[in-house]
């Protein structure tokens, strides 16, 4: 049902596939809710979990989806292995493909990693972020929570908050959103705006409480708290003062605006404490899409059966 | 590619005879004698010469390259003079000068001395250009007085853009008095941050760092303005934007010593190209947007930009192969030079061939100081003879260099070097 061998970004990604994967991930969220999580679909498939730079959601998120499929799981990372000796990344990936694997989930520090993957294996590969580039599978969990809230992406107005700059998450956010025909403001210090992101179909602004009043829902990012220092945004009170989200200005907005944040967050930051567990925030929601959403994905990807569901 | 020493007399037959330096073009012959231009015109062959059939074909002055890196001493693993040697004579270069940022550098006269006559061994003339700072630190200014008695052509800290607006000055002031260009690869080193790609919508979509057009042209600016307050000769590398274009026609009204070259890869790819993270071409200055390639065409058209240089820059497979952000800048240029740019000048953009082979013959040679009337009698033979018209595409196999990076494997290119003639050698290509 998808022809896309692997899935490295959502730029140029056929707005079909997203639609099917998102389909797919609500039957297999009926399977998260039974008291037996777990199918025989990926049954003898073997997924290598690569990972170049740490994670915590992300990792277990997809290595619970794998579980859940039945698919036998290798977590690799970076820091206790080979590479730790010097061992190059085309030596390390072709060796886990020499024993024969299905299908490798890589997170890299590095934009155009997960490409550059595929030059060095045949197994599919899926990108669970590749830098400062793109990370689809938020993505695609993200709008599945949003259709899950919704009914629909079409015609939604969401809001991405923060550091745009840098993340990858906003990328593929932006990409995924357009293409199924919602509308996307980003709001962030200028500083954090990267070079002409207005081509790729969306608005930029500096007022966030213009971007609430608009908004049906706004996806906050995470202030990576190392870009600090280098002067690309003055301080966290600053930043606080006209960015946070804080819980006097969602009072503000009497309409409910619909909260999101991929995590991990930094409360009384981009956000607050209060606003993150307030009933207008999906936070938890997103987290439990994510396991269904990377289903899905390895179970389309890899050639599982569609009535294993 | 056979390179043979060239016989007692040698005819090259039927071309068409294009002389920079005249600037006319004639059907005819030209006879080298004992590797000495003897005569040129309707003559007719001695008898027992090695004669060349070059109908069909352009024959020209030696193309010469000022800007090259042939990383020896240091990295012999990537380039040596014998190799890069032979990359220049695939595309049609019969001088080339090498710059100074080996290991360790080319910042003493010794060093001069070294490539100098290492270079003796090799079948093309080599120029070093000598290091403008001590270790290329930006610091203090080299030995350049001794540095140019032993050979040194012009100075630059190339790779290592000239922070430090005093020392530039202070280079300026110096090389000045001496006579000699000082060339300052222009980069503000703190507007170009981490930048690893042009600044623009295509470096926001792959998520790689931007480096901003003003980083180049802000320091374009600043030298400008030094060379004209020192009143010293400044020469301008690989001006890739359309900012630098503008500051660079502002100065050239006013302050005469000023002149600047441009790359191939920066004239034939546009930032669209890099879409596959492809490191080969990671260069620096960056590959701009299509905007910058078209002002830059057109500023070697109207005499902006004053000559084409390579910039050849080679880099093992190895440190190719790591991701974009990690990959070395640079990529090698010799051998598919006049191919790519004869394509984009003259087949896609309208520019006489002959001007064409200006830019590459009598132009940088001038900028240099070296001897341009090529076609006077004899003079040692310095010549290129091109397929004007040869439709081919570039592959791995039309590499000499002991590096391949080269984003041009696979491209179309117009017009290919037949023989290149220097230093009693004949190349045949």
């Amino acid at each position: 049902m998808i022809k896309e061998k692997h899935l490295l970004g959502l730029e140029g990604y056929p707005a079909e596939n997203i639609e099917t994967i998102i389909e797919t991930a609500f039957g297999f969220r009926e399977v998260l809710e039974r008291p037996i999580k777990k199918v025989p679909s990926l049954q003898g498939k073997t997924i290598v979990n690569l990972f170049y730079e740490d994670s915590t959601r992300t990792r277990i998120s997809f290595e619970l989806a794998q579980k859940r499929l039945s698919a036998d799981t290798i977590n690799f990372s970076a820091s206790s292995s080979s590479v730790k000796k010097g061992e190059s990344f085309k030596d390390t990936v072709q060796n886990l493909e020499a024993m024969k694997i299905d299908a490798i989930v890589m997170r890299h520090p590095y934009p155009g990693a997960a490409l550059h993957l595929t030059k060095f294996v045949d197994a599919v590969v899926i990108n669970a972020g590749d830098g400062t580039h793109e990370h689809p599978t938020q993505a695609i969990l993200d709008m599945m929570s949003l259709k899950e809230h919704f009914g629909r992406i079409k015609g939604l107005k969401i809001g991405i908050i923060g550091d745009i700059l840098h993340s990858r998450v906003a990328l593929s956010n932006i990409h995924g959103l357009t293409s199924l025909g919602a509308e996307v403001t980003l709001c962030g210090p200028a500083t954090l705006i990267p070079k002409d992101i207005e081509n790729l179909g969306v608005n930029v602004s500096y007022n966030i409480d213009e971007v609430m009043d608009w908004a049906d829902a706004i996806n906050v990012l995470r202030i990576q708290m190392e870009r600090m220092g280098v002067g690309l945004f003055p301080s966290t009170r600053e930043y606080r003062n006209l960015f946070g989200i804080t819980h006097e200005r969602l009072e503000q907005h009497d309409k409910k605006l619909v909260i999101m944040h991929p995590g991990p967050m930094n409360r009384g930051v981009e956000i607050d404490s209060n606003v993150a567990d307030s009933s207008q925030a999906i936070i938890l929601d997103q987290v439990l899409n994510g396991v269904a959403s990377r289903m899905a994905i390895l179970y389309l990807l890899l050639g599982g059966k569609q009535e294993a569901v | 590619m056979k390179i043979n020493k060239l016989s007692k007399n040698v005819f090259l037959k039927d071309g068409t005879i294009y002389d920079p330096v005249k600037q006319n073009s004639i059907k005819g012959n030209i006879l080298i004698a004992n590797g000495k231009i003897n005569r040129i015109g309707a003559i007719k062959a001695p008898r027992g010469a090695e004669i060349i059939d070059c109908s069909g074909l352009i024959i020209t002055h030696g193309f010469c390259d000022i800007h090259a890196h042939f990383r020896e001493p240091g990295r012999e693993d990537k380039e040596t003079l014998q190799t890069g040697a032979k990359a220049a004579l695939a595309g049609g270069f019969t001088r080339v000068c090498v710059m100074p940022n080996t290991n360790p550098p080319l910042d003493d006269p010794e060093s001069i001395r070294f490539i100098v006559e290492k270079a003796e061994e090799t079948p093309i003339y080599i120029h070093p250009i000598g290091a403008i700072t001590k270790g290329q630190q930006g610091k203090e200014i080299t030995e350049m007085g001794a540095m140019k008695s032993e050979g040194a052509v012009a100075f630059s800290d190339d790779g290592i853009p000239l922070q430090n607006a005093y020392v530039m000055r202070l280079a300026l002031e110096y090389a000045g008095m001496i006579n000699i260009p000082i060339i300052n690869h222009a980069e503000d080193m703190s507007l170009r941050n981490n930048g690893v790609m042009n600044e623009s919508e295509v470096s926001t979509r792959l998520g790689l760092s931007g480096n901003p057009d003003i980083a180049e042209s802000a320091m374009i600016q600043r030298d400008l303005q030094i060379a004209q307050s020192t009143n010293s000769t400044l020469h301008i590398p690989h001006v890739s934007t359309q900012k630098s274009v503008e500051e660079i026609e502002k100065y050239k009204s006013i302050f005469p010593k000023v002149t600047a070259e441009v790359t191939p890869h920066h004239l034939f790819f546009n930032d669209e190209a890099l879409i596959t993270y492809d490191t080969n071409l990671k260069v620096a200055p960056p590959i701009r947007t299509e905007n910058d390639r078209q002002a830059l065409i057109s500023a070697l058209s109207d005499g902006t930009i004053d000559c084409i240089a390579t910039d050849h820059a080679p880099h093992t497979i190895e440190e190719k192969e790591a991701p974009f952000d990690l990959a070395p800048f640079g990529m090698i240029g010799l051998e598919s030079c006049f191919g790519a740019v004869n394509k984009i000048l003259v087949q896609e953009s309208g520019m006489k061939i002959e001007a064409l082979i200006d830019l590459l013959t009598v132009k940088p040679r001038k900028i240099m100081g070296f001897k341009q009337d090529l076609f006077a009698e004899g003079t040692l033979a310095e010549i290129t003879i091109i397929d004007p018209k040869a439709s081919w595409t570039f592959s791995k196999d039309n590499i000499y260099s002991r590096s391949i990076n080269s984003p041009f494997i696979g491209q179309e290119l117009f017009g290919k070097i037949k023989y290149t003639i220097v230093k009693g050698f004949v190349a045949e290509i």
